[in-house]
């Protein structure tokens, strides 16, 4: 792990604000990279110079930087590689954190459940937990598509399958800790109601690890989105999508080589940003959680 | 001890029920088997009466299901739908060249990963470490499909010096399971050198160094096997990122093994295939989960009570 000295939040108001951020040791390179990412996903339609899928058979194969009309140079069908990259952070973003959302808010609420109430829902919600959790994700997604048409929803349902577990585990063992705490206890004997113990005693204290496991989870959603866009199983071909550019790249490979290059690089650096983020949050929020990975 | 192997090998098989739930539904949920069967000009309703029998789907759902499930223990999931080629057949025909990609790529993350984990906690801080944090790092971070292309680029390509299709010699495993290896590899690394880092700052290991032994022999002898429990565990875990990658991977390099064949049956929409492949991946999934929870009770005593 990164480094042994723990964040520890001391009160030493003779620190200016400059060095309480220090303090913190933010994990600017990827928050950068993030707000990028973010930006890219707003404005794609302005960022980007040219329509991602646009043809134009006299431009194609054009190499990086040949043209300044086409910085990062076009593909076979002459589309340019820059705008289909900034589409192509919009396509993730969309899929990701639809996927992600659904998948805590899901997750959430089972660990919520079957920590606090035990028994006979925890036993069976338990179990159905550990078959998403050791099922391999593609072969769920095979199922998925070949229940539903590709596309963007059969990705995201694909997604969802597996990643709720991750969080009703993670979140459940944390309700059982909080379930044991005196103001749990108090709140059940002077007669609030289960639902309300739930969301407004027990919630508050799992938020941490919940916002923990979420950016944990983000660089292994986007790697599972792109293989599963890059075995053609989830969009349709020729959409924006860093997974299915690199499929594209992949059969011309010796020809032009940068269509699958940037693609992979991009991919590759947003999910070295989110792992480094969602450590670096962690080591933050909560260093117990650091001995546990 | 036995209890313990009874009930995982009982929820083994209940798992495998529900999947086979799961898959025996997923066919009939996406339309009518007999119409995908029939030409759609020139049928009459009596020929679709007719295959409809042949395929015993005008049983009730809970009879074609228990049919289904007999197939499924021999094998036998009808014939593919392209070459009417029985799925048994098939499935014997690319079982092998995914199972020897798989163990060849456990076997290098196992023997690659251990002593480079172990090196960089006992070096800790050294080049060493930080060029093998760096190499964890990205072989988590780096998409396995792009890692390959990338890849074949260089070493087939520009460098011709590796095979980049086909299963003919060893050569031909170098790339794949690399490939298939790497992010595993970089979770074993991690997690070795700080279970290693764990176990060296333990009190019996500060008690072996006072004792006068040499440093090689504290590792060896009393650290390592304690540190090797956790990396036993998440190679268990890592079996389904393994399966997860053989997809991937024989998609890429042309590698003739189940991934493929369910990918195939996929795309083409061949029912009988992909039920064929998913089933069989999903038994030896579970089986080799199994192998390992045994085996890690035979490693680590304290979970034996």
């Amino acid at each position: 792990m990164a480094t042994t000295d723990l964040v520890l939040e001391t009160s030493q108001p003779q620190l200016s604000r400059r060095q309480r951020l220090a303090e913190k040791r933010l994990p600017w390179i990827p928050i950068v990279v993030l707000l990028v990412l973010l930006v890219c996903t707003a404005f794609a339609h302005w960022l980007a110079p040219h329509d991602p899928t646009s043809l134009n058979i006299i431009n194609s194969k054009l190499a990086p930087f040949e043209s300044m009309e086409h910085p990062l140079g076009t593909d076979v069908l002459g589309r340019d590689m820059l705008s289909r990259l900034i589409y192509g952070a919009r396509t993730t973003a969309q899929i990701s954190v639809t996927a992600l959302a659904l998948g805590a808010i899901i997750g959430t609420v089972v660990g919520l459940v079957s920590g606090y109430w035990g028994g006979w829902s925890d036993a069976i919600l338990m179990r159905i937990t550990d078959a998403a959790l050791g099922f391999p994700t593609i072969l769920l997604a095979l199922v998925v598509v070949v229940i539903m048409d590709p596309g963007p929803t059969a990705i995201i349902l694909a997604v969802l399958l597996t990643v709720w577990a991750r969080f009703a585990r993670m979140i459940r063992g944390d309700v059982l800790t909080v379930k044991g705490y005196d103001f749990v206890t108090l709140a059940r004997i002077t007669g609030v109601k289960s639902p309300v113990i739930l969301w407004r005693h027990i919630f508050p204290n799992v938020a941490n690890t919940l916002m923990v496991i979420t950016s944990l989870m983000v660089g292994q959603i986007i790697l599972l989105e792109a293989a599963l866009s890059f075995l053609g199983l989830g969009l349709s071909p020729g959409a924006p999508a860093w997974g299915i550019m690199v499929a594209e790249g992949q059969e011309v490979i010796l020809d032009v080589w940068w269509l699958s290059l940037f693609p992979g690089v991009a991919i590759t650096v947003v999910v070295l940003a989110f792992n480094f983020f969602g450590d670096w949050l962690r080591d933050y929020l909560d260093p117990k959680l650091r001995r546990a990975r | 001890m036995w209890q313990f192997i009874g009930i995982r090998v009982i929820q083994g098989i209940f798992t495998l029920l529900v999947i086979s739930l799961l898959v025996f539904l997923a066919t009939r949920l996406t339309g009518d088997p007999a119409l995908v069967l029939l030409p759609a000009e020139a049928s009459s309703k009596a020929d679709y009466e007719r295959v409809k029998k042949q395929l015993g789907l005008d049983k009730p759902l809970s009879t074609q299901y228990l049919i289904f499930l007999k197939g499924a223990v021999q094998g036998d999931f009808g014939l593919s739908i392209r070459d009417r080629r029985p799925t048994r057949d098939l499935l014997l025909e690319r079982l092998p060249a995914t199972l020897q990609l798989a163990l060849a790529g456990m076997a290098l993350a196992i023997v690659v990963g251990v002593p480079l984990g172990i090196l960089s906690a006992v070096r800790r801080d050294s080049i060493f470490d930080k060029g093998g944090k760096l190499f964890a790092v990205l072989g988590m971070a780096a998409p396995q499909f792009w890692v390959a292309i990338m890849l074949i680029l260089l070493f087939g390509a520009i460098l011709k010096v590796l095979p980049t299709y086909g299963r003919e010699g060893p050569e031909n495993f170098i790339l794949p399971s690399f490939v298939l290896a790497w992010s595993i590899m970089a979770g074993i690394m991690r997690l070795g050198r700080s279970s290693m880092l764990e176990v060296l700052d333990s009190d019996y290991v500060r008690f072996a160094r006072i004792k006068g032994l040499k440093d090689g022999m504290v590792v060896w002898k009393h650290a390592l096997r304690n540190a090797l429990i956790p990396i036993l565990t998440f190679s268990g875990i890592s079996l389904a990122g393994l399966l997860n990658g053989a997809i991937v991977v024989e998609q890429v390099f042309a590698w003739p093994g189940l991934g493929r064949l369910m990918l195939d049956g996929v795309l083409q929409r061949n029912f009988p295939v992909v039920q064929a492949a998913v089933m069989a991946s999903a038994f030896f999934y579970i089986l080799t989960a199994l192998i390992v929870d045994i085996l890690y009770v035979y490693a680590d005593p304290r979970i034996r009570h």
